[in-house]
């Protein structure tokens, strides 16, 4: 895109950009980590993952801050106007993604002593592959401005509420089985909860994304699983 | 009232056109035309704002409507104008009473030099022959629709400019209503007014807009963002989109518009 007549505007523009960039990179790696600790059951790791979290929290608030202020300055309109709405709602839910990570690592904590882990966690494992993996996704779409790949992502997400559902069937046959495993499988299943939410949020994102390229709105009804949620 | 019957009404508001322009070419007396083949409507009770860089034509096509290019004998237009159907550019057009009917506020406010009062019954005398009390009547109905009235019922007869220049800028706009036109045009009518004065001539279009047809050509994006139902973005004198001023800026159909109105042009 022809850059502004009023350069700044263009370095505050892309300062955004900037910083929403090191919050994806912090989310995904939040993400994916606090999988691979909660598989390995890795307390160090999990602690090294809640503490991240802060960076992330004051990223957004020097997102909305920046936003504010250049709605403030500059008066954007039509695509400027997307971008900075789009900025804002993305550091939300990129913030949110964060949070998941945090508390799926505060579980891992909590489970690091139980020894009776259920077969569920090969699911599990995989469902935070794949909610990784749509969040890279979106976040390279956003880089890009890429609509096809937004929307792309935007359908995907239909896998993970399946793959949530199979999941949540699995604990629920292991917790009937002993009850001595219903801690855990609770534990287990708001991490199952988080990963498939951190699916919604990079679902969010390609909406957005979209919105920002194209100046329109994805429809309300996305694809369900055909199980729908329990 | 449900999104449908919403819908509806819109369109219906949309359908109903007052000021339609066809095929419209302007020269100002060469060959290369200022205006190359304007089409767009001005709908009844609508705010149509025209935006576009200096020498785009929005002011032309404004003096069009009323003819204001008739004063220069080497200008003319070429296709059409309708006002509800009727072609004003035909030479049987009677220019006094076409100006009576399309209304017309400028840049700098142009009081005549006269007292408060006669600025607005000099208007309204040229077309109406009026007993005192009901030409008093119409005198202050002007004002009070230029929410001016309260500013200056106390000193009707002190000279139109001894007013402010955001209140030389009402008083014109009275002057205007006087008359009872239909449509009323303002070339850039804040350019030349403090924040406050033009906010209060920008509620005023708003008002306005409940019993006149009104175009207005402004510099400021933001005021027709603010004042307009729909905006028409010209560029080097032809009409390159004209949409829902919502629509026009927060996704514009055209990259030209985008660039213009996002400060990204030349």
């Amino acid at each position: 895109m022809t850059d502004h007549t009023v350069r700044a505007f263009d370095r505050e523009l892309e300062l955004l950009g900037r910083k929403i960039a090191e919050m994806g990179g912090i989310a995904e790696k939040m993400l994916s980590e606090s999988i691979e600790a909660l598989i390995r059951l890795n307390v160090d790791e999990a602690n090294a993952i809640i503490a991240t979290d802060i960076r992330l929290d004051l990223l957004q608030r020097e997102v909305e801050e920046e936003a504010v202020r250049i709605i403030a300055r500059r008066q954007p309109v039509s695509v400027d106007l997307r971008e900075i709405v789009g900025a804002m709602r993305i550091s939300g839910d990129l913030e949110r993604v964060g949070d998941l990570a945090k508390n799926i690592a505060k579980r891992t904590v909590a489970l690091a002593n139980d020894q009776r882990l259920p077969r569920a966690m090969i699911g599990l494992r995989h469902m935070g592959e794949l909610a990784a993996m749509q969040l890279k996704d979106v976040l390279d779409a956003y880089g890009q401005r890429d609509v096809e790949r937004a929307d792309a992502v935007w359908r995907r997400d239909v896998e993970i509420d399946a793959l949530e559902d199979s999941v949540f069937r699995d604990l629920l046959t292991f917790m009937m089985e002993d009850p001595r495993n219903i801690s855990s499988c609770t534990h287990l299943l708001f991490c199952s909860k988080n990963v498939e939410r951190a699916g919604d949020h990079a679902t969010n994102i390609a909406e957005t994304v979209h919105y920002i390229v194209t100046g329109e709105t994805l429809p309300v009804d996305r694809p369900k699983s055909m199980f729908g949620n329990q | 009232m449900n999104d449908m019957s919403i819908m509806e009404s819109t369109r219906a508001v949309q359908d109903d056109v007052k000021v339609a322009i066809k095929n419209l070419y302007f020269y100002y007396g060469g060959a290369k035309p200022s205006l190359k083949n304007i089409n767009l409507s001005l709908s009844t009770n609508q705010v149509t704002a025209f935006i576009g860089p200096s020498g785009c034509g929005k002011s032309t096509l404004l003096r069009v409507l009323n003819r204001m290019y008739d004063l220069y004998p080497n200008q003319r237009a070429e296709g059409e104008v309708l006002l509800d159907g009727e072609n004003i550019l035909t030479p049987k057009q009677d220019l006094n009473l076409l100006r009576a009917r399309i209304g017309m506020v400028f840049q700098k406010p142009t009081p005549f030099p006269m007292t408060i009062y006669e600025n607005i019954a000099f208007g309204i005398r040229l077309y109406e022959k009026l007993p005192k009390s009901e030409l008093n009547g119409r005198v202050e109905k002007a004002l009070r629709d230029a929410a001016l009235w309260n500013e200056v019922k106390d000193k009707l007869n002190a000279s139109g400019l001894s007013l402010s220049g955001g209140q030389q800028q009402r008083l014109c706009i009275a002057r205007t209503v006087a008359i009872k036109p239909e449509v009323i045009l303002f070339d850039e009518p804040c350019s030349a007014l403090d924040p406050i004065s033009t906010a209060k001539v920008e509620e005023l279009i708003d008002e306005l807009s409940d019993k006149y047809t009104i175009a207005i050509v402004t510099h400021n994006m933001q005021q027709a963002a603010r004042v307009s139902d729909m905006t028409a973005f010209m560029y080097l004198g032809e009409l390159i989109e004209f949409d829902e001023t919502t629509k026009m800026f927060t996704s514009p159909a055209q990259q030209r518009t985008q660039d213009y109105i996002t400060g990204r042009f030349g």
